[in-house]
């Protein structure tokens, strides 16, 4: 693997995560509990999307096939795609939804911190922007988490639920291949094991807030990295592609 | 007392006659205030439920900058349900009452949502049809006699007029595509013109709210004269796209400098009102299981703020 290789994998995966979390939580477009909170969900979606953009369009760009954002987002198949299973996984009820952001947000604080400092001026540009999203992100679920944790014994239950579900699809986030090993030499990656720590106790503090109990060690699902995906990926890409699939020669 | 109610009318009715805005606080009569909140929380609804149709095309919009324009778009829509829920409360009613409403069948929406977005086409041409009549409508309601109506009115405009050029532009790159995109964005036209002329609703003839609205000044102008003004700003921008208006009878009549326009079918009309439209159990159906799966949500926030009161309190 060169370098260029490993650097155009790296922003698929960061494209991707962005990409398929967005379609998840654009799914919440006119079905959300109440309508401020349809507009804050479709707020982040708005910026995953606008993550997703960047970060495909520089992976274009590195791999230099003169592929688009749009190509890479609308013909690729599913074994090329490279995000956590975690942000594939269908949205669940709304508590299940706000534990996932809240995962993936503590997680996407610490990484984005650290990517501001890569060595790589477009990706540190990008992770720049993207943190200050992120923090939004982070606020909302947090909040959110607390409050359903807190709240009812049925929005407790919930909460306990969704998190014990989700546990499992963690540990992904901070798992590293030849990849990152092979961009870290030179800065321009995170070390994404290094972030475990600071998620962790993150998180148990939230939770904890929450009223809710933290998972005992389990096994951790794994995958993306090879683009293993769960079942449903397929059918968030089916939807995704329909048009560019349908009409290959049109452009919208 | 009935000669107090007269003076009190009167002087309301000469205030809006020298075009002084009325605010929340004013004395109104109660016919002024039951029209208002009818209207307001129609239009409010209208807004929400429109939000249905647009985001049935949310996980299949064809590129990534068409799917932040179109999720940005409901987003508008959702955050003007908000403003005009938020006006509609100046009144005295809460929006959870204005939902009941609409849930019961008491308040309506727009008819034009009780059809469906079938085709990426829809999207265009709800965005540039639906949106490009609510306009018309709504720059004429910036005027309208209540002040936190017409004043939610001026941000709404703004906020719309996007919304039509995006709708447009989703039509010209169609038109201007391969034979496919071309058929879908015709048929979408074929689909969505005559419901876009229903939504200014029926004839001057047969409107049956026309009279105080007028005189007070809720209603600015005519269904009839802003029926027009968006056939003739409508008409030319179909032909620079190369789109055929589905009414044969349409032509410029050049001593009125407009355009006339063939019969509406009103027996159509009625029968989407009175709920057999394609859509209207579906619309309704989601909004109430969709305010349903979310009670539970609701319920545990004003458990938590409940608790925190309590531990601020104590
Ligand atoms: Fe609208
Ligand atoms: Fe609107
Ligand atoms: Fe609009």
């Amino acid at each position: 693997m060169t370098e260029q290789q490993a650097l155009y994998k790296y922003s698929l995966r960061l494209g991707d995560n962005a990409l398929i979390l967005s379609a998840r939580l654009s799914e919440w477009c006119s079905n959300a509990p109440f309508l401020e909170e349809d507009l804050a969900v479709t707020n982040m979606a708005l910026d995953l999307i606008g993550r997703a953009q960047a970060m495909l369009k520089y992976a274009g760009e590195v791999d230099g096939n003169s592929k688009t954002e749009d190509d890479l987002a609308y013909r690729r198949g599913e074994r090329d795609y490279y995000n956590n299973l975690i942000m594939e996984l269908p949205n669940g009820d709304f508590a299940y939804t706000m534990v996932r952001q809240l995962f993936v947000s503590t997680f996407e604080l610490f990484f984005y911190e650290e990517l501001q400092k890569s060595t790589d001026a477009t990706l540190a540009a990008i992770a720049a922007k993207t943190l200050k999203e992120v923090k939004y992100h982070h606020l909302h679920a947090k909040d959110w988490v607390i409050r359903l944790g807190d709240g009812t014994e049925e929005s407790n239950r919930r909460v306990q639920q969704a998190v014990n579900q989700l546990w499992m699809y963690t540990g992904e986030l901070f798992e590293m291949d030849g990849t990152d090993a092979l961009l870290m030499k030179d800065g321009i990656a995170v070390n994404a094991e290094h972030l475990k720590m600071g998620w962790i106790q993150m998180v148990t503090q939230i939770l904890a807030l929450a009223n809710i109990e933290l998972p005992a060690d389990g096994y951790m699902q794994s995958g993306s990295r090879m683009g293993i995906h769960t079942e449903h990926l397929g059918h968030i890409l089916s939807e995704m592609q329909y048009l560019q699939r349908a009409y290959p020669d049109a452009t919208w | 007392m009935e000669q107090a109610q007269d003076t009190l009318l009167r002087e309301f009715e000469e205030k809006i006659e020298c075009g002084f805005a009325i605010e929340p606080k004013d004395r109104m009569p109660a016919g002024y205030r039951k029209h208002l909140v009818r209207q307001m929380s129609q239009h409010a609804h209208s807004e929400v439920i429109g939000m249905q149709p647009e985001g049935n095309w949310v996980t299949r919009a064809p590129s990534l900058r068409a799917k932040q324009i179109l999720l940005a778009k409901i987003q508008d829509e959702g955050g003007h349900g908000l403003y005009l829920y938020s006006a509609a409360e100046t009144l005295g009613v809460s929006r959870d009452e204005l939902i009941e409403q609409l849930h019961t069948g008491k308040a309506k929406y727009s008819n034009i949502f009780n059809y469906p977005a079938l085709s990426w086409a829809d999207i265009g041409a709800i965005g540039w049809l639906v949106d490009g009549a609510a306009i018309v409508n709504q720059v004429s309601l910036q005027r309208t006699s209540y002040g936190p109506y017409s004043r939610a009115m001026v941000r709404i405009c703004k906020e719309e007029s996007f919304h039509q050029r995006q709708g447009y532009e989703i039509m010209a790159k169609m038109m201007a595509g391969t034979a496919d995109q071309k058929a879908m964005a015709q048929d979408a036209m074929n689909r969505w013109w005559w419901p876009s002329l229903m939504m200014f609703g029926p004839h001057d003839s047969d409107s049956p709210h026309t009279g105080d609205a007028f005189k007070w000044k809720i209603k600015r102008h005519s269904n009839d004269e802003l029926r027009q003004k968006f056939i003739d700003k409508t008409v030319q921008q179909a032909e620079v796209i190369g789109l055929t208006i589905p009414d044969k009878d349409l032509k410029w009549n050049e001593e009125k400098k407009c355009y006339d326009h063939g019969e509406i079918n009103w027996e159509e009309f009625s029968r989407v009102i009175g709920g057999d439209g394609p859509c209207n159990k579906q619309r309704m159906e989601h909004h109430i299981s969709v305010h349903n799966e979310g009670a539970w949500v609701r319920e545990a926030a004003e458990a938590y703020s409940a608790k925190q009161q309590y531990s601020k309190n104590v």
